[in-house]
């Protein structure tokens, strides 16, 4: 079934099978692998992206419902070599460990301030609760967006 | 883990969703946001040959006031319930447990009618429509229908809907008086809960729904009779397991989750000003 989709404001069209997830598409369909896939099963959140400028976990949809969408993922966030100012606060804050799950997590938080630009420590919290950090580095993770929260206010 | 293939049809219109299903009949799914049913066939423990997509069907999205009742499209999406002011004014214990489904990513895409009509013990909505009264309305080849929610959760992962219908709208009673309180036991903050209650005083009234006491979502319907004679939150909350089969699983055994009902339905009364 063909599939047409804008990621970071390109235009793709494939011929894809409908039980394609949309995490697969992109990344082995599209080749942009800085989504990652973590559990597989809605938990993890490390395949975050934003469809239509929200936060969705892309490995929890098909790629066919993503047909005509506009798709954001974490390579299309930076501006050339200028980075998104929640990029910028996580490597301020230290706010990563292994890495693994950063793209979703940095996918995550910047929905979260779309929705909640000036949110509390709790707010920020239960904002992330479904992006799990298995070197459980919360702690910088939550500085790096209330950081990033006050630099953009 | 990637689904078993299937045939994809997008519905344009509720009335080509109906086609398709009185085309495929049982062999067809109903696809919305997906959260629920897209994990189970992830798993492979949904295998359905036709999926019937009716994520675009914008027309059944929508929150209206109907005079004594609110109207909710099915296709309404968690977000857009929880955020409403309509709702958080004339249906807080809906806006409120629907703010602890799942976590932001799932309700962006997570649909009230989907988890209604997946009819899982596990949900958190079942048991706010049940401790409402809710009315579900169901679309078919022959018309629509009302359906009461006492009458709507038929087994696990089963409802009263035909194959060949589909639940188009969610009526949820006004009660903007009502003091209400929704307890949800998880271990993380994104889990399904262990146990839930939901429950809702107005008018002197009572209703109490429960999350993951049985193989459907579940009425505690000893604790409201309790409630109706006079008895205090602690006293009608000693009922909340009755007549309750609750399941078992390595989060929690039958006599755990009786415990935690009896607990959590005295927490969500008191919060009820009970």
């Amino acid at each position: 079934m063909e599939v047409s989709v804008t990621i970071n404001g390109d235009s793709h069209l494939h011929d894809v099978e409908p039980r394609t997830l949309l995490v697969h598409y992109i990344r082995d369909v599209v080749g942009l692998t800085g989504t990652n896939i973590g559990c597989d099963t809605s938990s993890c959140g490390a395949c975050t992206i934003h469809v239509n400028g929200e936060s969705v976990k892309s490995c929890t949809m098909l790629a066919v419902q993503a047909d005509g969408q506009d798709l954001l993922t974490i390579e299309g966030l930076a501006d050339g070599d200028v980075l998104h100012p929640m990029q910028e606060s996580f490597r301020q804050c230290h706010a990563l460990q292994c890495g693994y799950c950063t793209p979703g997590m940095v996918m995550a938080a910047v929905s979260l301030l779309d929705e909640n630009p000036d949110p509390t420590e709790r707010e920020v919290r239960i904002g992330l609760e479904g992006n799990l950090c298995r070197c459980t580095g919360y702690h910088n993770i939550v500085k790096a967006v209330l950081h990033c929260a006050e630099a953009q206010s | 883990m990637i689904p078993a293939a299937f045939d994809y049809i997008r519905a344009g219109s509720a009335e080509e969703a109906l086609a398709a299903l009185a085309e495929h009949g049982d062999e067809a799914k109903l696809l919305a946001g997906g959260h629920s049913l897209l994990p189970l066939m992830k798993l492979r423990l949904s295998t359905p040959a036709v999926l019937v997509d009716i994520g675009r069907l914008d027309d059944l999205s929508y929150i209206n006031d109907a005079g004594d009742h609110l109207a909710i499209g099915a296709l309404t999406r968690h977000r857009d319930v929880e955020t409403s002011e309509l709702v958080q004014s004339q249906a807080g214990l809906l806006a409120e447990a629907t703010s602890h489904v799942g976590d932001p990513q799932v309700r962006h895409r997570g649909t009230i009618g989907g988890s209604v009509a997946h009819g899982d013990p596990a949900s958190d909505l079942p048991s706010v429509m049940l401790a409402m009264r809710a009315t579900l309305v169901a679309r078919g080849p022959g018309g629509e229908r009302e359906i009461a929610v006492d009458d709507f959760f038929a087994g696990f992962l089963e409802t009263s809907l035909g194959d060949d219908e589909l639940l188009t709208e969610i009526r949820v009673p006004k009660m903007p008086d009502a003091t209400w309180g929704f307890q949800k036991f998880n271990r993380r903050a994104q889990d399904w809960a262990i146990v839930g209650v939901s429950a809702i005083v107005a008018n002197g009234s009572s209703g109490v729904g429960l999350v993951n006491m049985d193989s459907t979502p579940i009425r505690a319907a000893g604790v409201e009779a309790a409630l109706a004679g006079g008895a205090s939150a602690s006293d009608a909350a000693e009922a909340a397991a009755e007549g309750t089969n609750p399941p078992s699983d390595l989060n929690a055994g039958p006599e755990y989750r009786e415990h935690l009902a009896r607990v959590l339905t005295r927490r969500a009364l008191e919060a009820a000003g009970r």
